[in-house]
């Protein structure tokens, strides 16, 4: 099961059939990264990856600035996922200040979070579509991907970067009419993407070029610490809205997806039929939700929390993303640290890569669901 | 959970007669503990006695302090009695008026489904000094590499991030910073951003 993993390349030593490339950092197929490849004819014998391109310090200004004024530059690393990316902070806070949130506001976010989950998956399938030279596959995504960013803007008055959550519950209510309109565009969303079925996940060809390609094992996948699609893909059934829920989704009816290959093709499907189950969630939840009632708790301006410590999770796009926030009794948090799941999924790379041929880089790398921004934080 | 004042709040904003809207002051007086994690932290006090302290056992959470000569041999224990196989997260933190940064490994499992909820929190502490030159300081911690395959990266990051070496670890190279960083490590509290 373990190949040997490369200790990094600076400590290799290079004989001359092997040739060195740089992938990026402003390469479109590696994101804004640089993944240092060795390469013997057309198959990889190790890979580097070196992300830093986009490390733009969150965690050293959340230190900064107080537990409110925070929100808007915390959701920075995912901006199409900014729900997600907020969300165990905000949970954090509420757990150091003791607050509890309105039931409403629960059934809010859980909404915002799924759109926002699907928003992202959906701007990562046309890049994955993309790469791997299906043009329509770019085209259609990045079309219905509108209807949803048009439901989050009549919720949340922007069109990406929300800020929507805030400690104690959501910043405003939903406008009037927006059950009806949310069922709707849901409605019609879920049947496009299952038709990318025939057109994308069902092609021969698509099949043909990522199965087999990256084979991660359930042991490795485990053992690496993995997360999200790349861990469910492996055949590891370990989904934190079902193994630890927060807010209310232990009273939605929903099923994790797990795929047992562990195969590029596994790992671009998971986040696929993730997105039907989102749909699910969001009907179900504007079923249950509280029809009245207040959105938000009040806080005290410039709250301050007690002398502890709080790690929280959530399943975000691109598997768990905890939060970890220290407190010393001031306005300001004293450490914020985001432990996100593209940093996470990140040291799959150089193992997946070793022996496989060049022309397969894309496709593996894209789907482990990498954000290089979130990565950097 | 405090019992600061301060964190009381004022009253729901629309509909104060919400019953759900309204907030729960942190309680005096202690809750009884939850079972499952004091089960956790009694088995690990068992093993290692004073040489570990639990610092606190919440719901879901268990976080025990270890001396940095101990932490192998605990994050040992951990993977291979209580099956935990995984890093979520590695913190550092840093403390200039105790002389300390603490790294905090975050540490769930996969493969145990009574632990899915489950994080323990091991933190230790490394030495801290005033002028760092990271890598040829004492600010040094064994590398939990070779036990939790995960905490790779991480270290690797917390090496550049507040300059604490992990003795053991294949790969002590930066990760993020660029190349040519000649500062302080960022994250620790005397390195400053212009103009705060």
């Amino acid at each position: 099961m373990n190949k040997e993993l490369p200790p990094g390349l600076a400590l290799q030593k290079v004989d001359e059939r092997i040739m060195t490339l740089n992938v990026g950092p402003q390469h479109p197929g590696s994101g804004h990264m640089r993944i240092i490849v060795q390469i013997d004819g057309d198959f990889i014998v190790a890979c580097d990856p070196d992300p830093g391109y986009v490390h733009r310090g969150e965690e050293k200004m959340a230190e900064y600035r107080n537990y409110i004024t925070n929100i808007p530059h915390l959701e920075r690393p995912v901006i199409h996922d900014s729900c997600n990316v907020l969300y165990p902070y905000v949970l954090g806070v509420e757990e150091l200040l003791g607050i509890e949130v309105p039931e409403r506001a629960k059934y809010i976010r859980v909404i915002a979070s799924e759109l926002n989950r699907c928003v992202y998956t959906m701007y990562w399938l046309a890049i994955y579509g993309i790469f791997l030279g299906h043009s329509t596959m770019f085209m259609w995504p990045a079309g219905d991907r509108e209807l949803l960013i048009d439901l989050l803007e009549k919720m949340t008055g922007a069109r990406v970067t929300h800020a929507h959550f805030v400690p104690g519950g959501v910043r405003n209510d939903l406008p009037p009419n927006f059950e009806d309109v949310c069922l709707r565009q849901v409605n019609y969303f879920e049947k496009r993407i299952k038709e990318y079925a025939a057109i994308f996940y069902d092609n021969p060809i698509l099949i043909a070029r990522t199965a087999n390609t990256g084979v991660l094992s359930r042991e490795d996948a485990i053992r690496l610490g993995t997360t999200g699609s790349v861990l469910r893909a492996s055949g590891v059934d370990y989904d934190l809205r079902k193994k630890e829920p927060y807010d209310v989704y232990d009273e939605l009816d929903f099923q994790t997806n797990v795929l047992k290959e562990g195969d590029s093709y596994a790992r671009s499907k998971i986040p696929w039929l993730d997105m039907m189950e989102s749909c699910r969630i969001i009907r179900h939840a504007l079923q249950k939700m509280p029809k009245s009632g207040s959105v938000r708790v009040k806080l005290k301006p410039n709250p301050k929390g007690g002398d502890a410590s709080v790690y929280k999770r959530v399943e975000s796009g691109r598997g768990s993303l905890g939060c970890y926030i220290v407190s010393d009794k001031k306005p300001e948090p004293y450490r914020v640290k985001l432990s996100v799941g593209s940093f996470r999924n990140l040291i799959a790379l150089p193992y997946l890569l070793k022996g496989e041929k060049l022309g397969n880089m894309p496709s593996v790398y894209w789907s482990l669901n990498y954000w290089p921004v979130e990565a950097d934080r | 959970m405090s019992s600061d004042s301060d964190n009381e709040q004022i009253e729901a904003t629309s509909d104060a007669k919400s019953a759900s809207a309204k907030t729960s002051p942190p309680s005096e007086k202690e809750i009884e503990l939850p079972k499952f994690e004091k089960g956790l932290a009694d088995k690990i006090v068992e093993k290692f006695g004073t040489r570990i302290k639990v610092a606190f056992v919440k719901p879901d959470r268990v976080r025990i302090n270890v001396g940095r000569d101990d932490v192998k041999e605990v994050a040992e224990f951990l993977r291979d009695v209580l099956n935990f196989d995984h890093a979520e997260s590695v913190s550092g933190v840093d403390y200039p008026q105790d002389k300390e940064i603490e790294v905090v490994y975050h540490l769930g499992s996969y493969t145990d489904s009574s632990l899915a909820r489950q994080i323990l929190v091991l933190a230790t502490r490394a030495q801290r000094e005033e002028n760092p030159i990271p890598g040829n300081d004492t600010t040094k911690l064994p590398s939990l590499r070779e036990i939790f395959y995960s905490v790779e990266f991480h270290e690797r990051e917390i090496f550049e991030m507040f300059g604490v070496y992990f003795q053991g670890h294949p790969d002590n190279r930066r990760l993020l910073l660029p190349e040519d960083w000649a500062d302080l490590p960022p994250l620790r509290k005397d390195f400053a951003i212009k103009g705060r």
